[in-house]
């Protein structure tokens, strides 16, 4: 554990001197900082936007808000997780803008309904995911992330994907804690629900109501 | 005991090991008597695992191409053109 935290306060002193670096005008390291999180950004910004052209398009204007606003970097936070927030403003803005995507306002209250619903109850195999090759898994799961609402969607990709912190999600999206909170269980609920559909193990077909 | 409802309340708080010891304990306490909870516990943290041992794709290459030399253009960065991804 100590080792892991030395390895890891080495690695973000290294990243502090290169945005350093890169905020001196050093174009170099703010390229190394681009490839150190392009790929990281693409997937997030594809898993909100499910889409590739607007993910290139939040995957851009990500780096260069970045590049811009570099100076307003204090360091307080982690640069990736500075990164994210330009990146979520972004992805929620093409979601936003997208005439056919409007089903759930991104910053305002969603109703998660009174009741938490579980409909299939199926006990599934020890590994389930071993039972698909992994292009087939990657599919299955991006269907069920890309069937969620945006709003569910979004608290996901951040907290179970990118592994942000509620409170970090919370900033991220601009919305409460608790909203976070709620958001995400219904979210984790609904998925378990869809793959339930690939994962549950044969012979079991239990539906249960509560 | 904890109702089914209160226990998927909470279901996050087991889940992501943030529950205090007092309520892991109800927690634990109820889906050892609740197999329909407990299949939902082990379903959703087996939904959790499998995301997360997802390998990220690789970006592609004509974006991270777009991507180089955008910030190349704008920041004229002598190291920002092509490289792999």
């Amino acid at each position: 554990m100590a080792e892991t935290n030395l390895t890891s306060e080495v690695a973000n002193t290294e990243e502090l001197g290169l945005v350093t670096q890169a905020r001196s005008g050093d174009g170099t390291a703010f390229s190394d900082l681009v490839r150190r999180y392009e790929r990281k950004i693409y997937r997030l910004a594809k898993n909100i936007t499910q889409h590739d052209e607007d993910a290139e398009d939040v995957l851009q204007e990500t780096f260069l808000k970045a590049y811009e606003h570099l100076p307003d970097f204090q360091g307080n936070s982690k640069f990736y997780t500075w990164l994210v927030r330009i990146a979520v403003n972004e992805a929620l803005m093409k979601l936003r803008k997208r005439k056919t995507d409007r089903t759930v306002p991104l910053d305002e209250p969603v109703d998660t309904g009174e009741e938490t619903v579980v409909r299939e109850i199926a006990v599934w195999d020890e590994d389930p995911e071993r039972q698909f090759s992994q292009e087939e898994l990657s599919q299955i799961l991006n269907d069920a992330v890309q069937s969620l609402k945006p709003a569910f969607r979004t608290v996901f990709v951040l907290r179970d994907i990118e592994e942000l912190s509620t409170e970090e999600t919370a900033q991220a999206m601009n919305i409460s804690i608790p909203a976070v909170k709620s958001r995400l269980l219904r979210a984790r609920l609904q998925l378990r629900e869809k793959l339930t559909r690939f994962f549950k193990r044969k012979g079991d077909d239990v539906f249960a109501y509560l | 005991m904890l109702t089914c409802k209160e226990f998927l309340q909470e279901l996050n708080e087991f889940l992501d090991e943030t529950a205090d010891q007092e309520l892991r304990e109800r927690l634990m306490t109820h889906v050892s008597e609740c197999p329909n909870c407990f299949v939902i516990f082990d379903t959703t943290r087996k939904t959790l695992r499998v995301y997360k041992g997802l390998e990220a794709q690789e970006i592609p290459d004509d974006v991270h191409k777009r991507l180089m030399e955008l910030i190349a253009k704008r920041c004229k960065c002598s190291g920002a053109s092509g490289g792999g991804a």
